[in-house]
C-alpha cells in the first residue's frame, strides 16, 4: 500500500518542471540540465561558425574584421569543446550511469550538482570576454605562448584572462566529475553487476573518466603558469625572456590530446548500446570491445607531442610518437570491426537514432584514415596548419562525436521525456546533417593539401570554389538543427506517451518507467546476465526477494 | 509497506564512508598529478635554461628548510597519532595531538615567510623566481588547507557524538596531510638539495 502512495508521488516530482531550473540533485534532472545548457552552447558556437564560413565565402577579408575573424574562430574551438563537447557527454553519461549499473544515484549527489552549475558560470565568464577592451581571446583555441601572453589591449581584465579563468573553472568542474563518476562506477553498482556485466558504454565513460583524472591537471599547471605570464609578470613561457614556449604546448597537449579520447570513448559507448538494439544482435567482442576502452585511455597518455612534429621536435622524439599514435589505431580498429560485425546480418531497423548512428560510424572511419595519415611525420610536416588538420578534426568533432551525440539523444529521448519523438522530423534532421557535415567538411581536405592554411580570413582565389561548397555545408548544418528544435520541443510536449522499453532493448535503464522514478528503482535489480542478449531467452535480472527481512 | 522498508534499507547498504574516502584518494591522484606537471617543468628549466640563476643570487639557503623539512615530516606521524587516539575513543589525546600537528604546520608556514622575506629575487626574477614561488607557493597553499582542514576537525570534536559513526573527515585530513608532506620531499630534493 505504502508503495503505491510511493510510486505517485515520485511520479509527481517527475512531472514537475521546475526542478530543471533548481539546484536539484537528481542525477537524470543533474543530465538533462548538462545536456540543455551544452547544447544553447552548440547554438552559440554555431553562430560563431556561421560568421566564418560567411567570411571564408571570399576570398578578401570583407565580412569581418581581422582581428574579429580571431577572435570568433578561438571562440568558436573553446565554446565547442569546452562547453558542448565536454558538457553534452558528461550530461549524457550523467543521465544513464546510474540508471545502467543499478544505483539510485551518483555517489556524491551534490558535488554532481555543484559541477554541473559551473558550467553556466564559466560559460558566462568565457563570453563576457566580448564586452572588455580589446574583446576576446585572439590566440586560438589552444592559446600558445607568446601570441597568448601579449595582452594588446594592456588592461588587467582582458580577453585571454578570461579564457584563462573560464578553461580552469571547467578543469575544475570536470575533475569534480571523474571523481565522481569513477567512485559511481566502481563503488556503486547493483549486485550481480560485474564488471564484465556493465554496458560497454560504462566501460567506455570510465576509460574516459580516468583520462580525465591523469590529463587535465597537466593543464590547469600550464594555465596557471600563462596567467602568471600574462598578468603578474614572470617569464615561464617568454622567449625573449628565456622562458620555454615549447613547454606549454607539452603541458596543453599533454592533456588536449587525451581530452579527445576523452570526447570519442564515450561516443563509442553510444555505438555499442545503439547497433546492438536496432540490430536485434549481441554486440560482437563484448569483452574486447570494453577493454579497448581501457587501451586507448592508456595509449592515449603516450601520443601528444604528434601535435608538436613542426614545433622543433627532435628527430627520434617525432619517430616514438608516430609509432605510439599508429598504436591507438589497433584497438580503436578492433572496435570498428566489432560494430560491423555486430550489425552483419542483422534485421536493421532504420530509425533516426539507428541511421545517426550509421552515419556517425561512416564519418568516424573516413576522419580515422585522415588520422593514420596525420599521424606520419612525412605527411604531417607537409600539411601541418593546414585545412587538411581543420577538416580531418571536424570530421571527428562533428561527424562521429556530434552526430553519435545526436543518436544518444534520439534513442534515449523516449527514456528521458516519457514521449516519443516524430520519426519524420527525425529523419529530416538526419539528412540535413549527414549530407550538410560532409559538405562542409570534406572540401576542407583538397584545400588542405593545396596548401590553404587554418586561421586566415583571406585566401589565394583558386581555392573559392571548394570554399564555397563549404560553407554552403555549414549554412546546411546551422539549418538542420532547426527540425531538431522542432522535433524535441514539440514531442516533448504533445509527442505519444512512450512506454517502458519502446525498442525493446535490453538494460537495467529500459526496465523503469519513463521517464524514470527520482530515485530510479524501487527495488535494487539482481542481475543475472550479461548486458547485450538479443535473441537469448536469458532475462537480465531477477527480482530481489522482498519478503525477506 | 515491507516492500518500501526494505528498499529503504537496501538503500542504506551502500558503504557511504567508504565511497567518500576512495573518492578522496581519487582526487589526490588527480591533484598530484599537477605537482608532477611543475615537477616536469622546473626539470625542464633548470636542465636547458642558461643563466638559471639571476644575477646576484647564489643559491638558496639550505639549513632553515631542512629544519621545516623534518618539523612537516615529523607531523604526519603526529597526525597518525591522533587518528589512532580517535579510534581507542580518546577524545582529548586525539585534540592534544591535532593541535599539535596545527602548531607544527603553522610553524612550517611561519618558518617559509620568513625564507621568502629573506630572499634577494622575486616571483618576477626569470624562470627561476617564477619556478620557485610558485612551486612553494602552491605547496603552501595546500599546507595552509591542511590546516584549515585540522582546525576544522578540531573544532567538530566538541560536537557531541560528532564521530561516533564516521572517522571519514580525520582520515581524509590526514591522508591530505601525508599527500602534502610527500609532495614536500620531492620538491625539497628538487629545489634545495638539486641546485
Amino acid at each position: 500500500m505504502t508503495t503505491n502512495i510511493s510510486t505517485e508521488h515520485h511520479h509527481e516530482d517527475v512531472m514537475n518542471w521546475r526542478r530543471y531550473f533548481s539546484f536539484s540533485t537528481d542525477h537524470k534532472v543533474i543530465g538533462i540540465q548538462y545536456i540543455v545548457t551544452s547544447f544553447l552552447f552548440f547554438l552559440i558556437g554555431g553562430f560563431f561558425a556561421m560568421l566564418i564560413r560567411g567570411e571564408l565565402l571570399t576570398p578578401e577579408s570583407d565580412l569581418l574584421d581581422r582581428s574579429v575573424y580571431n577572435a570568433m574562430f578561438t571562440m568558436h574551438g573553446t565554446v565547442m569543446l569546452f562547453m558542448w563537447t565536454f558538457p553534452v557527454l558528461t550530461g549524457l553519461a550523467n543521465y544513464l550511469v546510474p540508471l545502467m549499473i543499478g544505483a539510485r544515484d551518483m555517489a556524491f549527489p551534490r558535488l554532481n550538482a555543484a559541477a554541473f552549475w559551473m558550467v553556466p558560470v564559466f560559460g558566462i565568464i568565457l563570453l563576457s570576454s566580448f564586452f572588455v577592451p580589446g574583446g576576446p581571446a585572439q590566440a586560438g583555441w589552444w592559446s600558445y605562448p607568446p601570441i597568448s601572453i601579449q595582452n594588446p589591449a594592456g588592461t588587467f581584465i582582458n580577453g585571454q584572462l578570461l579564457w584563462l579563468m573560464a578553461i580552469t573553472i571547467s578543469g575544475v568542474s570536470s575533475i569534480m566529475g571523474a571523481v565522481n563518476f569513477v567512485t559511481t562506477i566502481v563503488k556503486m553498482r547493483a549486485p550481480g553487476m560485474t564488471y564484465f556485466r556493465m554496458p560497454a558504454y560504462v566501460w567506455a565513460v570510465l576509460s574516459a573518466q580516468i583520462i580525465q583524472l591523469f590529463g587535465l591537471p597537466a593543464l590547469t599547471a600550464g594555465a596557471v603558469m600563462l596567467l602568471c605570464d600574462l598578468s603578474f609578470g614572470t617569464t615561464f613561457f617568454d622567449p625573449s625572456q628565456g622562458g620555454n614556449p615549447v613547454l606549454y604546448q607539452h603541458f596543453f597537449w599533454f592533456y588536449s590530446h587525451p581530452a579527445v579520447y576523452v570526447i570519442i570513448l564515450p561516443v563509442f559507448g553510444i555505438f555499442s548500446e545503439v547497433f546492438p538494439v536496432y540490430a536485434r544482435k549481441p554486440l560482437f567482442g563484448y569483452r574486447v570491445v570494453a577493454i579497448s576502452s581501457l587501451l586507448i585511455a592508456g595509449v592515449s597518455a603516450l601520443v601528444w607531442v604528434h601535435h608538436m612534429f613542426a614545433s622543433g621536435t627532435p628527430g627520434w622524439m617525432r619517430m616514438v610518437f608516430m609509432g605510439t599514435t599508429m598504436l591507438v589505431s589497433v584497438p580503436t580498429g578492433i572496435k570498428v570491426f566489432a560494430w560491423v560485425a555486430t550489425i552483419w546480418g542483422g534485421k536493421l531497423r532504420l530509425n533516426t537514432a539507428m541511421l545517426f548512428a550509421l552515419g556517425a560510424l561512416v564519418m568516424f572511419v573516413f576522419s580515422g584514415i585522415t588520422g593514420i595519415m596525420l599521424g606520419s611525420v612525412p605527411v604531417d610536416i607537409h600539411v601541418n596548419n593546414t585545412y587538411f588538420v581543420v577538416g580531418h578534426f571536424h570530421y571527428v568533432l562533428y561527424g562521429a562525436v556530434t552526430m553519435g551525440v545526436y543518436a544518444a539523444l534520439y534513442h534515449w529521448f523516449p527514456k528521458m521525456s516519457g514521449r516519443m519523438y516524430n520519426e519524420g522530423l527525425g529523419q529530416l534532421h538526419f539528412l540535413l546533417t549527414f549530407v550538410g557535415a560532409n559538405l562542409n567538411f570534406w572540401p576542407m581536405h583538397p584545400l588542405g593539401l593545396q596548401g590553404m592554411l587554418r586561421r586566415v580570413s583571406s585566401y589565394d582565389p583558386e581555392y573559392t570554389f571548394w570554399n564555397v561548397i563549404a560553407s554552403i555545408g555549414g549554412f546546411l548544418l546551422g539549418m538542420s538543427t532547426l527540425p531538431f528544435i522542432l522535433n524535441i520541443i514539440g514531442s516533448w510536449v504533445t509527442g505519444k506517451q512512450a512506454p517502458d522499453n519502446p525498442w525493446r532493448a535490453i538494460g537495467l535503464e529500459w526496465m523503469v518507467s519513463s521517464p524514470p522514478p527520482v530515485e530510479n528503482f524501487d527495488e535494487i535489480p539482481i542481475v543475472i546476465s550479461g548486458p547485450y542478449g538479443y535473441g537469448q531467452s536469458e532475462p537480465l535480472t531477477k527480482s530481489q526477494d522482498v519478503s525477506q527481512e | 509497506m515491507s516492500n518500501t522498508i526494505s528498499s529503504e534499507e537496501l538503500h542504506h547498504t551502500h558503504d557511504e564512508e567508504g565511497n567518500s574516502m576512495f573518492g578522496f584518494f581519487v582526487f589526490l591522484l588527480s591533484e598530484s598529478v599537477i605537482f608532477l606537471s611543475f615537477f616536469a617543468g622546473y626539470i625542464v628549466y633548470k636542465t636547458t635554461t642558461p643563466n638559471w640563476l639571476p644575477p646576484g643570487v647564489d643559491g638558496l639557503e639550505v639549513r632553515d628548510p631542512a629544519i621545516n623539512t623534518i618539523i612537516l615530516v615529523s607531523s604526519s606521524f603526529v597526525i597518525y597519532f591522533a587518528e589512532r587516539a580517535l579510534h581507542n575513543k580518546n577524545l582529548w589525546l586525539f585534540r592534544l595531538f591535532l593541535l599539535a600537528t596545527m602548531a607544527m604546520g603553522g610553524y612550517f608556514l611561519y618558518g617559509q615567510s620568513v625564507e621568502w622575506e629573506h630572499l634577494t629575487f622575486g616571483f618576477n626574477s626569470g624562470v627561476f623566481g617564477g619556478s620557485f614561488y610558485l612551486l612553494t607557493g602552491f605547496h603552501g597553499l595546500h599546507v595552509f588547507t591542511g590546516v584549515l582542514l585540522q582546525s576544522i576537525m578540531l573544532l567538530r570534536s566538541f560536537i557531541p557524538g560528532n564521530y561516533d559513526n564516521s572517522h571519514f573527515g580525520i582520515n581524509a585530513t590526514s591522508l591530505f596531510w601525508h599527500f602534502v608532506d610527500v609532495i614536500w620531499i620531492i620538491l625539497f630534493i628538487l629545489i634545495y638539495i638539486w641546485q
